[in-house]
């Protein structure tokens, strides 16, 4: 036992969460979306290749799984007809837990029925912008509004001088080892262009920007479609600033058979990869039949927006224990 | 062997990378989006100093290092080796070659304390305690009275390490010195 019992977080910093709760709080009322609460423990999980969910046993024969997001509950309550819904909770992730990663962490996400991937990001930049004014310690002069938007190909041309949907596999591959000076990394596609982004690209993202137009092998709950130049992308978007992703939001997708076809191939490849092929969220998949409306939907790491309204590098600073003495 | 996974890879733990003893300095966990966490992890290479970063897949793992740091005393060189013996009453002898010497030679003192790090049971680095006390051998004559303020002059000290000093130092002199700035402390006798 070497870590403190004393909070990670200075009380200074505590008064300055509790506010901006109040700010997002506040600036939902305002819009009038709903806020709501859903189960933290369900019956089926995600099955994201690279999210990990964390099992609770309720009794010997009875296991729940740690939501990793309240995406799939939200979801439900959107086909249920709720109208405008924000959530702000709790979500778990397995193994996550470093500078700015903490396994269980504080998300802040809503859907917006009628909107489009535009739009929402629209909204993200005025909750983010308002928030950070109303911080107002001195250390948010980047948040001016008018976000740049940048499509995932320039951003990577203008960076790498690489196009990632025309270069080959080997090729991103071997630009992804040799920017991180490790050759003996075993890399997919996917693995070689989120390698490049969270080490090369990321880091010079300072001003607040959109990156969107993903490729649509990234486009987990994404809608996707058809470039001019005949590039199938995702209509997800993802917000960075100060160098740190802070969102992540889709046109949301509304076709249950392209959704269970999703998970199905997720769960083949977490069988190839030797991961737990995870059960799928029949509730979710029976809503989306019944018809989810057309909606856009967007996650929010309030821990990180915090980070960046009171200038903290940490993620420690700005939550009462972190995982170490928790 | 044993080996460490890069979720429990902290600072100071010692791996082998690429056959080379290295200390871990940092361990930062990335992940991007939806996407592969990744450890970009930096390591010092305990055989020649330099730092290295390299990025691992989370949950890889990195072989552990059979590195041991000791306390040894300092006996003599026989212009190979240079000689230390282990303080713990076993009287066991480690011969350092001129590679492992780099941080200690300027600081080297017959029976002062050392701490050997030893790879596999060699020596791989020597380092000399934060304060050393040495006799000068080599200055311009002290000005008597100066004790005050300002001024220094460069002094030979029994190792052979070159320091600055006040004007008031004399040959003959016992000084104590910081050995990580080379700065002089004060006169001992």
């Amino acid at each position: 036992m070497s870590a403190s019992w004393r909070p990670t977080a200075s009380l200074d910093l505590l008064r300055q969460r509790a506010s901006l709760l109040n700010c997002i709080r506040a600036f939902f009322a305002q819009r009038q979306v709903l806020e709501v609460e859903t189960p933290l423990l369900s019956q089926a999980t995600v099955t994201d290749l690279h999210l990990d969910s964390m099992v609770v046993e309720l009794h010997d024969s009875k296991r729940r799984f740690l939501q990793t997001s309240p995406e799939f509950a939200m979801k439900r309550l959107l086909a249920a007809g709720s109208g405008p819904i924000y959530q702000i909770c709790k979500a778990f992730r397995r193994d996550e837990a470093g500078q700015r990663h903490n396994p269980e962490f504080t998300m802040l996400e809503w859907y917006r029925p009628g909107f489009d991937d535009q739009q929402l990001m629209a909204e993200v930049e005025a909750l983010v912008c308002t928030c950070a004014e109303q911080s107002d310690n001195g250390s948010s002069d980047w948040a001016v509004s008018g976000f740049e938007r940048i499509s995932y190909r320039d951003l990577f041309q203008s960076r790498l001088d690489i196009d990632p949907f025309a270069a080959s596999d080997q090729q991103l591959i071997d630009l992804a080892r040799q920017q991180t000076a490790s050759d003996q990394l075993t890399l997919s596609r996917d693995d070689a262009l989120n390698l490049l982004m969270a080490v090369v690209i990321e880091p010079t993202l300072q001003a607040p920007v959109f990156v969107i137009d993903f490729p649509a092998s990234q486009a987990s709950l994404a809608a996707t479609e058809l470039t001019d130049d005949g590039h199938r992308v995702a209509r997800r978007f993802e917000l960075f600033i100060r160098g740190m992703e802070i969102a992540n939001g889709y046109l949301e997708l509304t076709d249950a058979q392209e959704q269970a076809r999703r998970f199905a191939a997720d769960n083949q490849r977490r069988e190839q990869s030797g991961l737990p092929v995870q059960p799928v969220d029949e509730f979710l998949l029976a809503a989306l039949a019944s018809g989810l409306p057309d909606c856009a939907g967007v996650a929010l790491g309030f821990d990180r927006l915090l980070m960046l309204t009171s200038d903290r590098q940490r993620i420690a600073e700005v939550i009462s224990f972190d995982d170490n003495n928790a | 062997m044993a080996s460490f996974s890069t979720n429990e890879i902290k600072p100071g733990m010692k791996v082998l990378l690429d056959g080379d003893p290295c200390a871990i300095v940092d361990n930062e966990y990335v992940k991007p989006g939806k996407g592969q966490a990744f450890n970009r992890i930096k390591l010092r290479n305990l055989m020649n100093g330099r730092v290295w970063e390299r990025t691992f897949k989370s949950g890889d793992s990195l072989e552990a290092a059979d590195v041991l740091e000791t306390d040894m005393s300092y006996l003599y060189t026989d212009g190979e080796f240079w000689h230390f013996m282990k303080t713990d009453g076993s009287f066991e002898q480690f011969p350092a070659d001129k590679a492992a010497m780099s941080d200690a030679l300027d600081w080297l003192k017959e029976e002062e304390s050392y701490v050997v790090t030893l790879f596999n049971g060699n020596p791989i680095n020597v380092m000399p305690p934060n304060f050393v006390e040495l006799e000068v051998v080599e200055t311009d004559p002290g000005i008597k009275g100066d004790t005050a303020q300002g001024g220094s002059k460069p002094a030979t000290l029994s190792s052979g390490a070159v320091v600055k000093v006040p004007l008031f130092v004399n040959i003959g002199d016992v000084l104590r010195v910081d050995t990580r700035t080379r700065e002089y402390q004060n006169r001992v006798r």
